[in-house]
């Protein structure tokens, strides 16, 4: 016999080992999340997963699921509260999305639309990041960053080369490259690396294939990201799912 | 038979390029039912140079100059409902990509040093506005009722908006109107 935990109502399975967010999407109920990825070991940064467990607030992505949870998360309070998260990180940052190429394929771009978040709503920051574009192949905008560490967690996990890390705290915390000059261009990063494929906003990108889909066939224009997620499953308790999100290897 | 009385509207362009208005146009024949409800105060189509008294401002662009935070203060005395309209508006947009960079750095680059002006001078004549040190989304000049993002929004993203409004309900995008882009 499985055990269950209760999620707005309904009833959930889970295995042993499964967090809340995985077990919630192998079912086919959908919680809303940004630095959550099928592939890798959960974070539990960004809190846009935020649900109450008994009343409790917690970040589903590692909250382990457990028999008997009475979970909250499609209600306004915690809709309100993930707005509210993703206006800082719009506020916080440089997303000016008319002129990035991750434009209709962006998970936070896409969480936006489903939260209906219309405008950023706080001062913006107009933070001063320049680009790095000192690689061949491989623009860093960090413009766009939201310090998810998906990058550097590919990076150190799959690739096995450590490119990435962050550095600094709090407001001046910041996506830096493992090269004695700082650029890209002086790290052993390829194309095929796994690290180029999990950005969710337009912060890695390969050059000379910018603005390729033309818009209304980009990934977000089709449907949303909540209809999207639930299509990335099997999530086991091994966090080996297939992600649909990531983009393909050249 | 009483005729029911019209909304009026105005409109304007502050820091932005117009895009947002000619999407406006893009609602087309709709312009026609629009018109039995609404009529224009000042705004592009009518050539009114200053807001009267309004039910709904549509303002597009961001907050550049002096003369921009002049009108936008007009607008919200004059407008019962302000709406911000388009990316300029909401975030700054184009003319924010210049906040990370001095201000004078930019003028001197752009009528100075930049080859092709001859005699070049930063233009100074008093009758120009001044331009601000950065550029600022409405919200922070004034207090903003609602938003309308994208860049610019579609005319189906405006007719939805205002006719939602002018129906007297809570303005609601939804999927495929809901743009940033």
């Amino acid at each position: 016999m499985t055990d269950t935990f209760q999620l707005d109502g309904a009833t959930v399975p889970f295995e042993e080992g499964q967090t809340v967010l995985q077990a919630a999407l192998a079912a086919g109920q959908y919680i809303p999340h940004l630095c959550y990825h099928p592939e890798f070991k959960p974070h539990g940064s960004c809190k846009l997963c935020t649900i109450k467990v008994n009343g409790r607030t917690a970040a589903s992505c590692t909250m382990p699921a457990g028999a008997g949870l009475n979970v909250e998360s499609d209600t306004e309070e915690l809709n309100v509260l993930r707005s509210t998260l993703v206006q800082m990180l719009f506020a916080e940052g440089n997303h000016f999305c008319p002129s990035c190429e991750k434009s209709g394929n962006c998970m936070l771009q896409a969480l936006g639309y489903d939260l209906e978040v219309h405008t950023a709503g706080f001062r913006h920051m107009y933070p001063d990041r320049p680009v790095d574009a000192s690689h061949p192949d491989i623009l860093l905008d960090f413009n766009r960053c939201i310090l998810c560490e998906l990058c550097v967690r590919a990076s150190s996990e799959v690739d096995g080369k450590n490119v990435f890390a962050l550095s600094g705290r709090g407001i001046t915390k910041h996506l830096i490259v493992n090269a004695e000059s700082g650029l890209l261009k002086d790290t052993d990063i390829a194309l095929t690396d796994k690290a180029m494929q999990v950005c969710p906003v337009g912060v890695i990108l390969k050059k000379g294939v910018g603005f390729s889909v033309p818009i209304g066939e980009r990934r977000y224009d089709k449907s949303p990201i909540s209809a999207q997620a639930l299509q990335d499953a099997p999530r086991g308790p091994e966090a080996s799912g297939n992600c649909d999100a990531c983009e393909d290897a050249p | 038979m009483t005729e029911k009385k019209k909304l009026r509207i105005a409109t304007t362009s502050l820091a932005g390029c117009f895009g947002c208005h000619m999407s406006f146009l893009d609602i087309d024949e709709r312009l026609f039912p629009l018109l039995e409800l609404v009529e224009f105060d000042r705004s592009p189509l009518t050539d009114i140079k200053h807001c009267g008294p309004c039910d709904i401002g549509l303002v597009e662009g961001g907050i550049c100059n002096a003369e921009n935070v002049h009108v936008l203060r007009e607008f919200r005395k004059n407008c019962k409902i302000l709406i911000a309209i388009g990316a300029c508006a909401i975030n700054g947009g184009l003319p924010a990509q210049r906040n990370h960079l001095d201000l004078r750095s930019c003028l001197t680059e752009v009528y100075l040093t930049e080859p092709g002006l001859a005699h070049g001078h930063i233009p100074n004549d008093p009758e120009l506005p001044l331009p601000l040190d950065k550029v600022h989304p409405l919200h922070e000049v004034v207090k903003i009722d609602y938003f309308i993002p994208g860049c610019p929004p579609s005319g189906d993203a405006i007719w939805k908006f205002l006719t939602d409004l002018i129906a007297g309900k809570t303005p609601e995008l939804g999927f495929g109107l809901i743009e940033y882009d």
